[in-house]
C-alpha cells in the first residue's frame, strides 16, 4: 500500500479560505486535515470596548451570515441585561434572519454546490448537459434566475434592515425600524415573489409539496425543478453513501419568538434527541495555533501562537460537546426538530442527506416567512427598553444557515471583559482535539474515493461543499 | 477585458452585496461591457491547482490582467510575515500574491474599506496587522507604496464602503471599461467621485428633523441621530440616501446611524458607534465645512422654532402628528 499526500487548495466556493491535506492510499482518503488558513482576531478586537460595539463589529465577521451574527450579539447583550425583545421586535428580527437564511441556502445550492456537477469530468452522464445549462458557474440559467430572485427577496432587508449585509437594525430589545402598513404589504409581496422562483424553477412544484415529503423513498419520486435534478444526480453517483459525518447533530433551536423557538434545541445521538447543556461545550486547542488550555467559551481566550507551532495545523479552535464532535447545519436542525424526512436521514448522514436537509428547510423557511410577514403588526412596539449593565454574563445562541452560532460575552465595568464566538463551521471544520478525534469534515472525508493522479478529487469537492462551509466565520 | 478577483482578509460581504445588483444583475452587467472573469473565489468553477496555475501564468505575464479586484484587508502579521493569511494550496502568504499580481495589473481596485484602508479588520488594536492596498488607515502607503501607479497610471482605486453598494463596484468597472475613469475622477482618498462627492446626509429622510435639531434620544425614535446617537452622515461620503440599498433601504432609513463606513479609520469611533461624543454638551465633529459658531447659533434658533409636529415625531417610533395641509378641507 503506497501512501501519498495531497494538499487541496485554494478551495473556492466555500466563503473564505480553506486548505485540506489528504493522506491517500488504495484510491481513497485515509485521513484528512482541515486547515483554516486565515486569522483576523475579532475576539481580541472586542476586548475592552463598549459592549454595544459588538452589534457593529460582529456582523462584519461574515458577509454571508451577517444577520446571524447580529442576532447572536443582540441575544448575548439582552441576556446579560436580563431583557427580551418585544414580541413584534422578535418577529421582525426573525423575518430578517429568515430572509438571510433562505437567500444563503439557495445561493449555496445554485452558486457554490451545483457547479461541480457541470465539470468536464462528468461528461457523458445523462444529467450533465442539463446541469451545464442550468448551473455552469456564473453562466447557468438557474444560477442567474436565483441571483435575480435573491436580489428581489433582499428588498426585505432593505426595508427592515436598511441594507444587507451589515445591518445595525437588530438590537437587544427589538429592531430600530417600526414597519408601517405599507412596509408590511411590500414585505409580503417580496416573499410571494420568491415563492414564484421556488415553485417554478427550484422545486418545480409548490413548496408545500416538498415540505410534506416524509420518507427517503419519497425522494426518488421527486423529479421536478433543480431539486429533482440534484436527486437524480445523487442517485446516479450514490451521494447517499459518501461523506458520513460523526452522526451526532447539534441545534440551538432556530428563530426565538415570544412564543418560544421555532425549532427545537438539543443534541441527537444514537437515535434519540437529548436536551442540550451549553455548559458542556469546550473549545480544544491542541491542534490549533493558539496558546492556552481548552475552556468553556466564558473562560476561553484567543491568544494566537505567532510562531505557528508546526505540530498544529489550523487557526480554527475545536469545539466539543461533552468531549465529542458534533455536526451542525440544516440537516442537524431538522433531525433535532424531529422532521420525519430528516430524522430518517440521520443515520445516512452523508452528502445527499445534507443537501436534502437544506432543500427541506428552504421549503419550510418560505412557509415560515409567509406566516411571519402576515403577522407583522404595524401598530405594535418593535423596540423595548434596554439598559446596558455594568457587569454581567450573556449567552446568545442562534441558528445561522450553516448551523449553530454562539456568542458569549462577559461585561465588567461597563466594558467587554471577554467575548468568545463559536461559529457553525468552527464545529464542522474543526481540527483534531486533545484525544485526536477528528472534526466532522475530517471524519466525513475519510474513505472518499480519489481518482488516480487527481489534484482536485471530485468527491472531496462534493463532500466539503455539502457542509456549506463559511470559512470567514470559522476563525473570525 | 480580463478580471481577476481575490479575497484577502475580509468577510466576503462586498461580493455578497455585489450579487444584490439589479437591472442588470452582476453577471450581465459585467458581461455586457466586455469583462471576462478569469477567476472569482466565490463564483468560479476552477479550484485548487487549476487556480494556482492560472495565478502563476498571470504573474509571469502569459495571461493579461486588465483589472485586479481585491476584497479584504492585507494581513502583515504575525511579525511582518503575512502568515495570518496563507493562500491555501500555495504555501505563500496572500500579502505576497497580492503584491505580485498588483504589479502586473493594468488597474487595481480595492473593493471595500478593508482593501482600501484596512477597515474593520484593523479595529481594536489591529491584532492581525491589517492594512489596505495603498493606505493604512488614513495614511497613504499600505501594501503598495504611496507612489504606486498601476500600468494604467492610476493609483489603487478605492471603492470604499462596508460593504460596498453593488452599483459602486459595477459603475466603477463600467467607467473603466469605457475608458472614462481618469485620475481626476477620484477624490483625495482615491475613491470614485461619482459616489464620494455626495454625503450620506443628502436625501436622508431625517433632513427635516436635522433642520430643527429635533433629535432622537434612543434607537427606534425617528428624529435626527446626529446629536445623540453617533450619526456622522453630515460628514460621511456616499450616495446611500440618493440611491438606496436593497430596494428602498439605507442605514438612516432603517433607524440607525451612519458610521461613515466609506472613510478610513471608521472602525474606531471616539465612543460607541451609537453615541455622539460631546464636549460641554456640544457634539464634536459638526459638519466639516461650516463655521462652528454659526452652526451653534443656527441650531439654537432652529431648536427654539421647532414645530410641535416635528418635536413630537422626533421622539416617537413612527409619525404620530401628520403635516397640516396648507388649506383646510372645506
Amino acid at each position: 500500500m503506497t501512501k501519498t499526500e495531497l494538499l487541496v487548495g485554494p478551495f473556492n466556493r466555500v466563503e473564505g479560505d480553506l486548505e485540506v491535506r489528504l493522506e491517500i492510499a488504495d484510491g481513497a482518503v485515509q485521513a484528512a486535515y482541515a486547515n483554516s488558513p486565515l486569522f483576523r482576531g475579532f475576539e481580541i478586537m472586542l476586548q475592552g470596548r463598549d459592549p454595544r460595539d459588538a452589534l457593529t463589529l460582529t456582523p462584519r465577521i461574515c458577509g454571508i451570515c451577517s444577520i446571524s451574527q447580529s442576532a447572536a450579539a443582540a441575544a448575548a447583550l439582552a441576556d446579560a441585561a436580563g431583557v427580551k425583545p418585544t414580541e413584534q421586535g422578535a418577529l421582525a428580527a426573525a423575518v430578517l434572519h429568515g430572509v438571510e437564511n433562505l437567500a444563503d441556502h439557495t445561493t449555496h445550492f445554485a452558486l457554490f454546490f451545483m457547479p461541480d456537477f457541470a465539470r468536464a469530468a462528468y461528461e457523458g452522464r445523462g444529467w450533465h448537459a442539463e446541469v451545464r445549462e442550468r448551473f455552469l458557474a456564473t453562466k447557468g440559467s438557474s444560477a442567474r434566475a436565483l441571483v435575480e430572485a435573491r436580489a428581489r427577496l433582499m428588498h426585505i432587508t432593505g426595508t427592515l434592515g436598511g441594507k444587507w449585509p451589515h445591518t445595525l437594525a437588530i438590537q437587544p430589545a427589538g429592531v430600530t425600524k417600526a414597519p408601517d402598513a405599507r412596509d408590511r404589504v411590500r414585505i409580503m409581496s417580496a416573499v410571494r415573489g420568491f415563492r414564484r422562483f421556488l415553485d417554478s424553477d427550484f422545486f418545480g412544484a409548490p413548496v408545500e409539496e416538498f415540505a410534506a415529503l416524509k420518507a427517503p423513498s419519497d425522494l426518488a419520486a421527486w423529479n421536478t425543478g433543480s431539486a429533482g435534478l440534484f436527486l437524480r444526480i445523487a442517485e446516479d453517483l450514490n451521494l447517499d453513501a459518501v461523506g458520513q459525518g460523526p452522526r451526532r447533530y447539534l441545534s440551538y433551536g432556530a428563530y426565538p419568538l415570544a412564543s418560544g423557538r421555532t425549532t427545537k434545541a438539543g443534541i441527537w445521538r444514537d437515535g434519540e434527541v437529548r436536551p442540550l447543556d451549553p455548559a458542556a461545550i469546550a473549545e480544544h486547542l491542541s491542534s490549533v495555533w493558539m496558546l492556552g488550555e481548552k475552556a468553556h467559551p466564558f473562560d476561553g481566550m484567543t491568544l494566537p501562537d505567532e510562531d505557528m507551532d508546526p505540530s498544529s495545523y489550523s487557526w480554527c479552535k475545536a469545539p466539543r460537546l461533552s468531549g465529542e464532535s458534533a455536526e451542525v447545519g440544516a440537516l442537524a436542525r431538522g433531525v433535532v426538530d424531529g422532521v420525519p424526512l430528516l430524522a430518517a436521514l440521520a443515520e445516512e448522514g452523508g452528502v445527499r442527506a445534507r443537501i436534502v436537509g437544506r432543500l427541506h428547510e428552504i421549503a419550510r423557511t418560505q412557509l415560515w416567512l409567509e406566516e411571519w410577514a402576515q403577522a407583522l403588526d404595524p401598530e405594535a412596539r418593535f423596540m423595548g427598553d434596554f439598559e446596558l449593565p455594568s457587569r454581567g454574563d450573556g449567552t446568545g445562541l442562534v441558528e445561522a444557515a450553516r448551523g449553530s452560532l454562539g456568542h458569549w460575552v462577559r461585561i465588567e465595568g461597563g466594558r467587554i471583559a471577554n467575548y468568545q464566538i463559536i461559529a457553525p463551521t468552527t464545529w464542522n471544520f474543526s481540527p483534531r482535539d486533545e484525544n485526536s478525534q477528528p472534526g466532522p469534515l475530517e471524519a466525513a472525508l475519510a474513505g472518499a474515493p480519489v481518482e488516480d493522479g487527481a489534484t482536485e478529487p471530485i468527491m472531496v469537492q462534493h463532500i466539503v461543499r455539502s457542509f456549506d462551509p463559511c470559512m470567514v466565520c470559522t476563525v473570525h | 477585458m480580463n478580471l481577476l478577483w481575490l479575497q484577502s482578509a475580509g468577510c466576503g460581504g462586498c461580493t455578497m452585496s455585489l450579487l444584490c445588483a439589479e437591472d442588470p444583475n452582476a453577471f450581465e452587467a459585467l458581461e455586457d461591457v466586455g469583462y471576462d472573469i478569469l477567476w472569482h473565489p466565490a463564483l468560479s468553477e476552477a479550484t485548487g491547482a487549476e487556480v494556482s496555475g492560472l495565478l502563476d501564468r498571470i504573474r509571469a505575464g502569459s495571461v493579461k490582467l486588465d483589472v485586479l479586484c481585491v476584497e479584504g484587508s492585507i494581513l502583515t502579521g504575525p511579525k511582518g510575515t503575512g502568515r495570518f493569511q496563507m493562500l491555501s494550496g500555495t504555501g505563500r502568504p496572500m500579502l505576497d500574491w497580492t503584491r505580485d499580481l498588483a504589479a502586473v495589473a493594468e488597474t487595481v481596485i480595492a473593493v471595500g474599506s478593508c482593501a482600501a484602508f484596512g477597515g474593520i479588520t484593523a479595529a481594536g488594536g489591529n491584532p492581525a496587522g491589517a492594512i489596505g492596498l495603498q493606505y493604512s488607515g488614513s495614511s497613504v502607503g499600505g501594501l503598495m507604496a504611496a507612489d504606486f501607479r498601476s500600468k494604467s497610471g492610476l493609483p489603487v482605486v478605492n471603492v470604499a464602503g462596508c460593504p460596498t453598494h453593488p452599483a459602486w463596484v459595477i459603475e466603477t468597472l463600467m467607467l473603466l471599461a469605457d475608458g472614462k475613469l481618469p485620475a481626476d475622477a477620484l477624490d483625495s482618498f482615491n475613491r470614485p467621485r461619482f459616489y464620494s462627492d455626495h454625503l450620506v446626509h443628502h436625501a436622508c429622510p431625517k433632513n427635516e428633523f436635522y433642520e430643527y435639531k429635533a433629535s432622537a434620544t434612543r434607537l427606534s425614535e425617528i428624529g435626527c441621530m446626529m446629536e445623540h446617537l453617533g450619526c456622522v452622515g453630515t460628514q460621511a461620503v456616499g450616495d446611500c440616501n440618493i440611491r438606496p440599498w436593497n430596494g428602498e433601504g439605507s442605514c438612516t432609513r432603517a433607524g440607525y446611524p451612519c458610521i461613515a463606513c466609506t472613510s478610513p479609520d471608521f472602525e474606531e469611533p471616539q465612543l460607541s458607534f451609537t453615541e455622539t461624543p460631546k464636549i460641554a454638551g456640544i457634539p464634536v465633529g459638526l459638519p466639516s465645512d461650516m463655521p462652528k459658531a454659526w452652526f451653534m447659533a443656527l441650531a439654537s434658533l432652529s431648536k427654539a422654532a421647532t414645530p410641535e409636529r416635528i418635536g413630537k415625531n422626533a421622539h416617537s417610533d413612527r409619525i404620530v402628528v401628520s403635516p397640516k395641509p396648507r388649506r383646510e378641507r372645506r
